[in-house]
Formats: structure tokens, sequence, C-alpha cells
């Protein structure tokens, strides 16, 4: 269980996060969404604590994550962009995460297969294409049997295989009972994939519930159209 | 561990960059001409020491920006791995400061060992002057990785961290010796002193003519120089406040660290 | 026939100073191991007193040791010890009073007031004797080798140490100081007043309170000397105070704070001698004409030359500087651009010597060059016209 209580984020004179409230149940796929901006990078970043809140806090199973670092062991992060230290070789970077965490990583063999990553294995992450690198991304946050996946628009620059790999992957930890947290603008995958959504909008919580919840509040049949129906609505009141 | 293990990424990593391999040929060539010019071990060492107390700074400050916005990627990977803040950026600056102090051992120890420094008088000379190479990298590294977390815009992070470098290698001595002339009529052992503390440059500077120079240094009347210069305390003083100057920096940085975003 | 006599526990003679009293002029006294409860022994005429394997001769505090008198003495091989301190009285382990032709050789003098002291005497040879004091303070120390009044002597081969001034020279002339090793004397190895027509060369004087001083003195000639680590507020490898006429050449000044300090000297010639390392190399106050420097090395000094005081003139020619930067265009083996010995860096230290730690910084080196490319301080006729391009060979033994 995730609880985020009066997180507060301001980076300038920009308000990101504004006293938001959120808590994240355990054992499914929450889909945090909302337009540009709104606040849902901040958010997870929060949670792993790369951004120090202003206000407010993140607790995790009754433990404010608070100048914590060991929590981070229960939490696999795929990050949206898919940058790496160029002069490593892929099997550097694997290598260099499981001797950091210490953690047994009993899907890595599977994952390399499946997605192809032996065909550059040795090579150096400067000379991967993005689609690449966002495979070595997927390994990184896929090969660790974590409570916590979160993962920030994992379907960037993947090609159709790996994204169906990625998605059997998503399903066969929620089978498992993990607890997922996706961002992703694609409206099909988080469709596809997640049963619950919040919805940010100026770095406040608008919508927590499931996913048909949502559509019948916003009257229409697709995930895609009762978001733009809400942030046309924002926008209008704005 | 933690911090072990980190340390030794960054190595691997700069063993890898073509730069620590330009500061290492950079620094051997250097011995090599001055060797080869002077011919005479004893003018290399004076010659040397300009160079270590003006250059390594330098280097060490526009090396540790270098590698700090260049390695942004790193530092996000491993700060979403449950690792310390602390642990990784006291292990980004060790490695950096490491790796930067063999490039300037081996760099000059090659040519001057070839030239048979290891068996001349000026062995300690050379050593003492490596040492305090391997400080100033050290604090100019960390001064710069306080200037370059303190900026995420690059460009303003280079110039703050060479106008730093620049205060502290010039403009602090010019102002320094203003002081110096215009309270003449003052006592001002103490403010020397002082002052030659503050800044680590003149603090290196300082211990090197503490072998090169006592000769003259022991010509003063005052009582604190001659305590200082003439008994150990001069070197124990000089070697604490570099000590000090690697920890501020260290300091600043970790607290700039722990509140940064990423 | 001159006759020997014997002084042991078991001879005739069990007393140094009755075998003495006892001897006819020209006889050779032998004196055996033993220890001797003697003082003020009295040598008044042609002897030699001669110890076998360093018989010791305690002075118990008693006033002097010996007392050397007449011609044709010659005293040799004791171990002298607790020579008599005095406020009044110059009490040395050998008093040498209006003697000719003495010798006083191989003593070795431990806790001496005063070591060899010689008077109103000449044509006398100090020679292979080790005397040193007890290392205390200027006034309760006395001199090792004082002379004064003497002509035509010969201090050779002498080490002495912990004493007030190691040689001491005060209306002597025509004389000759070689080989000695004078150090860690409370004030000068080696100290020159009112002394004409001398030379001293090939000793080596270290580590002394304020190195070596020639002081009023005229026609003096030092050669091949080594004078080193003499460090201190008022330290000189040499101090030249009021000296006319005098050449200095072939010498070695290594770690002294200041190699030699010339004050008030004029017509001197220094020649062939090796700076290196000093504080400064050379210091050269007022009213000091014609000092020329020809064929020195500077190498590595602090600060080559220190000037001040107007009323001086002192030349430079082919010297060599370690701190030249200079180019050889002709070929002529001497830097095309004059040398500027002079540091304006110097200047800034005479007034302010607490600027002195910024030695060596790159600001120092700034203004130093730019005063080099205009000078505005440094006096224009103080410069080396003819910098040699490489050092000189100069050795000492």
């Amino acid at each position: 269980m995730i609880q985020i209580r009066g997180l507060t984020k301001t980076f300038g004179k920009l308000r990101v996060l504004d006293d938001l409230h959120l808590d994240i149940a355990e054992s499914r796929v929450t889909a945090i969404l909302g337009p540009n901006g709104s606040g849902k990078t901040t958010l997870i970043k929060s949670i792993l604590g790369m951004v120090v809140p202003d206000k407010g806090d993140v607790w995790i199973d009754g433990t404010s994550v608070r100048g914590q670092w060991a929590y981070r062991r229960n939490i696999s992060y795929m990050s949206q962009i898919a940058n790496f230290p160029a002069n490593l070789r892929v099997r550097e970077v694997v290598d260099m995460i499981r001797e950091i965490r210490q953690q047994p990583a009993p899907n890595m063999d599977e994952i390399v297969r499946r997605l192809g990553v032996g065909r550059f294995w040795n090579k150096q992450m400067q000379h991967l294409s993005g689609g690449m690198r966002q495979k070595v991304n997927v390994l990184l946050t896929f090969m660790f049997d974590t409570p916590i996946y979160i993962l920030d628009e994992p379907t960037t620059g993947l090609d159709p295989l790996a994204l169906m790999h990625l998605k059997e992957l998503i399903v066969q930890r929620k089978a498992q009972g993990r607890t997922i947290l996706i961002t992703s603008h694609i409206m099909g995958f988080v469709e596809e994939m997640a049963q619950h959504v919040a919805f940010l909008v100026e770095g406040r919580l608008y919508f927590d519930g499931s996913l048909e919840e949502l559509k019948q509040r916003t009257g229409t049949d697709t995930l895609e159209q009762s978001i733009a129906e809400i942030i046309k609505r924002n926008y209008a009141a704005v | 561990m933690q911090l072990y293990k980190i340390v030794r990424y960054v190595i691997r990593d700069l063993l890898r960059s073509r730069w620590t391999y330009v500061y290492f040929a950079f620094y051997y060539l250097l011995g090599m001409v001055l060797l080869f010019i002077n011919r005479d071990l004893s003018k290399a060492v004076i010659t040397l020491m300009n160079i270590i107390t003006i250059l390594t700074p330098l280097i060490g400050t526009v090396f540790g920006v270098m590698y700090y916005y260049n390695s942004r990627e790193f530092i996000q990977l491993l700060l979403a791995q449950p690792l310390r803040r602390d642990m990784l950026f006291s292990g980004q600056y060790i490695g950096v400061s490491l790796s930067l102090s063999l490039s300037l051992i081996l760099g000059l120890g090659i040519p001057f060992s070839m030239y048979g420094v290891l068996y001349s008088g000026v062995i300690w000379d050379f050593a003492v002057l490596l040492v305090i190479g391997g400080f100033l990298t050290f604090i100019f590294v960390g001064l710069a990785l306080v200037v370059a977390l303190a900026n995420d815009n690059r460009i303003k992070g280079f110039g703050y961290a060479i106008f730093l470098w620049l205060a502290f290698a010039v403009v602090y001595d010019g102002l320094f010796l203003l002081g110096l002339l215009y309270f003449r009529d003052y006592p001002l052992e103490k403010f020397a002193l002082g002052g030659v503390l503050v800044n680590p440059i003149d603090l290196s500077r300082i211990l090197i003519l503490l072998k090169l120079d006592i000769a003259a240094l022991m010509g003063f009347t005052g009582a604190v120089f001659k305590k200082v210069f003439g008994t150990s305390v001069g070197m124990i003083m000089a070697f604490g406040a570099l000590l000090l100057w690697v920890w501020i920096p260290w300091q600043l940085m970790l607290w700039y660290a722990r509140r940064k975003d990423f | 026939m001159a006759g020997t006599i014997r002084v042991c526990d078991t001879c005739r003679f069990q007393s140094i100073a009755g075998a003495i009293a006892q001897a006819n002029k020209g006889d050779t006294v032998l004196v055996y191991p033993g220890v001797y409860r003697e003082s003020n022994i009295q040598v008044d005429k042609s002897l030699y007193v001669v110890g076998i394997n360093y018989p010791r001769v305690d002075v118990q505090q008693q006033g002097y040791g010996f007392v050397l008198k007449g011609d044709s003495i010659t005293l040799k091989g004791f171990e002298i010890y607790d020579v008599e301190q005095s406020y009044v009285k110059e009490y040395a382990a050998v008093l040498v009073r209006r003697c000719t032709t003495f010798v006083v050789e191989d003593l070795r003098i431990r806790r001496a007031f005063f070591g060899i002291l010689a008077e109103k005497s000449s044509s006398g040879v100090i020679r292979d004797n080790r005397i040193s004091g007890v290392y205390r303070t200027e006034a309760d120390a006395g001199n090792g080798i004082h002379l004064w009044h003497c002509k035509h002597m010969r201090i050779e081969g002498n080490v002495v140490h912990h004493m007030r001034d190691g040689i001491y020279f005060e209306f002597v002339s025509r004389s000759v100081i070689e080989h000695n090793h004078s150090h860690d004397n409370v004030r000068y190895g080696l100290h020159f007043m009112f002394s004409n027509n001398d030379e001293y060369h090939d000793n080596i004087f270290e580590r002394n309170g304020a190195g070596v001083a020639v002081m009023f003195s005229k026609y003096i000639h030092m050669r091949r000397n080594v004078f080193r680590d003499n460090w201190g507020v008022a330290s000189y490898g040499l101090l030249l105070k009021e000296i006319y006429d005098a050449t200095i050449t072939d010498n070695h000044f290594i770690r002294n704070t200041i190699g030699i300090n010339i004050d008030g000297s004029t017509r001197i010639r220094y020649e062939r001698n090796l700076f290196q390392a000093n504080g400064w190399a050379v210091r050269i106050l007022g009213a000091s004409y014609q000092n020329d420097f020809s064929e020195n090395n500077f190498l590595h000094n602090t600060f080559d030359v220190a000037f001040s005081g107007r009323e001086t003139t002192v030349r430079f020619v082919r010297n060599y500087w370690s701190d030249y930067t200079g180019y050889d265009l002709d070929r002529d083996g001497y830097g095309d651009v004059p040398y500027r010995p002079v540091k304006l860096f110097s200047y800034i230290v005479n007034q302010v010597p607490e600027a002195m730690v910024l030695l060596r910084s790159l600001f120092v080196g700034l203004i130093n060059f730019s005063e080099k490319v205009s000078p505005v301080f440094t006096p224009d006729n103080l410069v080396d016209s003819k910098p040699a391009m490489r050092a000189y060979d100069i050795e000492v033994r």
C-alpha cells in the first residue's frame, strides 16, 4: 500500500504537485494519467525519493520514505527516457545493477531471450538505438522480483513484438499479486493493462477509481474519449 | 561497501573515457618536456610546482564539472536503486578525484623516475609535490561538483567553476597582497598566515616553499613565522588545513545533493 | 744532545709540569696515557711536549691547561678538558703568548672555554686539532681558535664546533686558514676583525649561528670554501663589513638565508662562486663600490640579488642564472637579452616582509613578469649584460 499525503512540489514558480492525496492499493495495476505537465513523473520520482517534496510525504507499508533508501529494494523502476551511461556495455549495466541490488534475478535469462537482448549484450550503450535501450530498460526492471513496479511511459520506442512481451510481463506480475504503477499516453495500452485510474490535473487528483467508473462518469465508451473529455472540460473551465 | 562499488564503477567508466588518457598524456609529455629542456631535476621540480599549484586545480575544476554534466544518466539510474544518496555522490567524488590523481601521479611519476628522481636528493620534494597535486585535485573536483549541482545550466556551471578557479589562483592573491601593502604599518604575521590558510592553492604553495625556500623563510624576525616555518608546526598545520579543505567542499556537495531533485 | 723525559704513573715524573721544569732546552717530554689533573702547565722553553695515545689533562676548572711562551715549542697529542669559565679572563685549553715558530697539533679539546688562544705570536702552526665547547649562549662561550696580534700563522685541518666563534682573527696578518671544518658554533664559524693580507681556502663552514664574518679588513682572499646551512634572521654564508680589496673565488654558498651580505665594502671581486638554494644569494647594502661579479653560478635561489641603498656600484657580467629565460641567437655562449637579477617582488618583500607568503604565486609571477617587460621599480644599471647560457663547473674539495 502506497499512501501519498499532502504532497506538494514547486519548481521555481511552477506548482507541479499541489497538496496531492492518493492511495495506491496493492496487487493491482494503477494507471496515473493526466495531461502533459500534470505532475505524473514528479509524483513517481517523489515515491522513489528522486524528487524531494516541499510538503507532504509518501508512506509505503506504513513507513515514510523521506530520507530513506533501503525501501527501494522493493521497487523496480522503469524510467521514462532510457538513458544509460554511454561508455558502459549492456552486460556491464546489468551486472552493475545486480551487484548494487544484491537480489536474485530469476527472470533475467528468460527476458533476455524473449526480447533478443543477447544480440547487443556486449555493445556500449551509446551505440544502441532508442528501442534497444528501451529493451534494456525492460530487462533491468523485470529481471528482479519485487513487490512494486513503477513504469513511466514503458511503451516508448518498443516494436510490436517487444510491446507484446512487455504486456505479458505486466500481466504475469499482476497475476502474482504485485503492485504496479503505470503512466502512459497510449490509452489502448492503459485500458488493456490497468484496472484502476488516478487522474491528475495541475498537480491535483481529479479522479481516482476504476476504469468503468471513469467511463460512466464521462459518459464515453473508451478510455481515450473519456480522457479527452476530461481535459476539454478542464481547460474550458480555465 | 556501497561506496566502494560506486568508486569502482566511476573509475571503470573513466578508464574508458578519452579524457583520462588525454590528462595522463598531458602530464606525461609535460614531465618529458620539462626534463628535456632543463636536464636538471631541481629546476624541473621548481617549474613543476608552478604547474601543479595552478594547473591541477584548473583541470580538477573543468573535469569535475564536465563529469557531472555527462553522468546525469548514471546518477538517475542509480538514484532509483537502493543506495544512499550520500554514498552515490561521495562515490562519484572520490572516483573522479582518484582517477585524476592517478593520472597525475603516473603521468609525472613515470618520466621523472626514468630520469632517476628515485635516487636523487629531490625525491621528497617531488613526492610532496605529487601529494599536494592529489590534495588540490580532490579539493577542486569537490568545488566543481558543488557548482555543478547548484547549476543545472551547463554553460553557467562551467562559467562559475572557472571563475572560482580564477579567484583562488590569481584574484585572491592580488587582493591579499594589496591588503598586506595597505596595512603594512600593523603587525601582519597572523593576518598573513591566516590569509594563506583560507586559500587551498596558497596553502599548497606554502607547503612546497617549506621544502624549496626554507632558507629564505627563516630570515624572518617574527616569532609566529619562526614557529610555523622553523618547526614541524607549519607542516602539520598546513596538511591539517588541506584536509579540512577536502572535507568542506565534500560536505557542501552532499548538502546540495540531499536537497536536489533529479 | 737533546734528551727524552718520560711522564707516567711509574716513571720518575708523574706530573707533566714537573717533567717540564726539569727538562732542558730542546728536550722531548713524552707523556704516556693516563689522567693528569694539572692546570696552568707552563712551557717556557723550547721543548717537544708530546702525548702518546692522548693522555688526558683534566684542568678541573682551574684556569688554563697549557701556557706556551718562548720559541720553538711543539705541543702535540693531548686530550684537554674542563677549562675554567670566566667573565673576566679568557681561559683557554692552550694559551700561546709571545711565541715564535711554535706548533700546536693533534689536540682534543673538550668542554673548553677558549680552545687555543694565541697572543702576539708569529710563525706558528695550529694543526689537526679538534675543539668543542658546551653549547650555551654567546656570553659564556669562548672561541675555538682565537688569534690576537699575530702574523705568519697557519691554521690547518682543525675541526671546531659548539664554541662562540670557531676561528677568530683580530689584528692578524699574512696568515693562512685552510682545510678546517667549523660548524655549529653559536656565533661565527670564522671571524675576521682588523686583519689584513690573510687568506683562507678549502674550509667548510656550516650551521653556524651567523655564518662567517669578515669585518674591517683589507686584502683578504677567500677561495674554495663551502658556506652552507646558515639559517636565521641575521645569518649569512658570508658577511662582509667594511672590507677593501678582497677576492672571493670558487666558493660554494649553499642553503643559507643570505649567501653573501655586503655592507660598505669596496673593490671586491667575486668569481666562479656557486650560489645555490639560498634565500638571498647576494644582498648588497649601502656604500659599496666596485663589487664585480663574474662567472658565478646562481642556481635556484629564492632571490638572486637584493639591493638597498643608492650609493653603490655593482657589476654583473657573464654569470649563469638558472632563472634566465633568454636566448642566444648569435651562439657566443651568452644570452642576447640582459638578465635582471633584482625582482620586483624582492622590493615588495623588503617593504612588507610578511608578503613572503605569496612567494612563487601566479600573481607574483605576473607582476614580476610585467616588471621585467617594462621596468619601473628595479634599477636600470643592475643587469647582467652577458648572462651565460650554461652553468660553470665550480669544484671544491
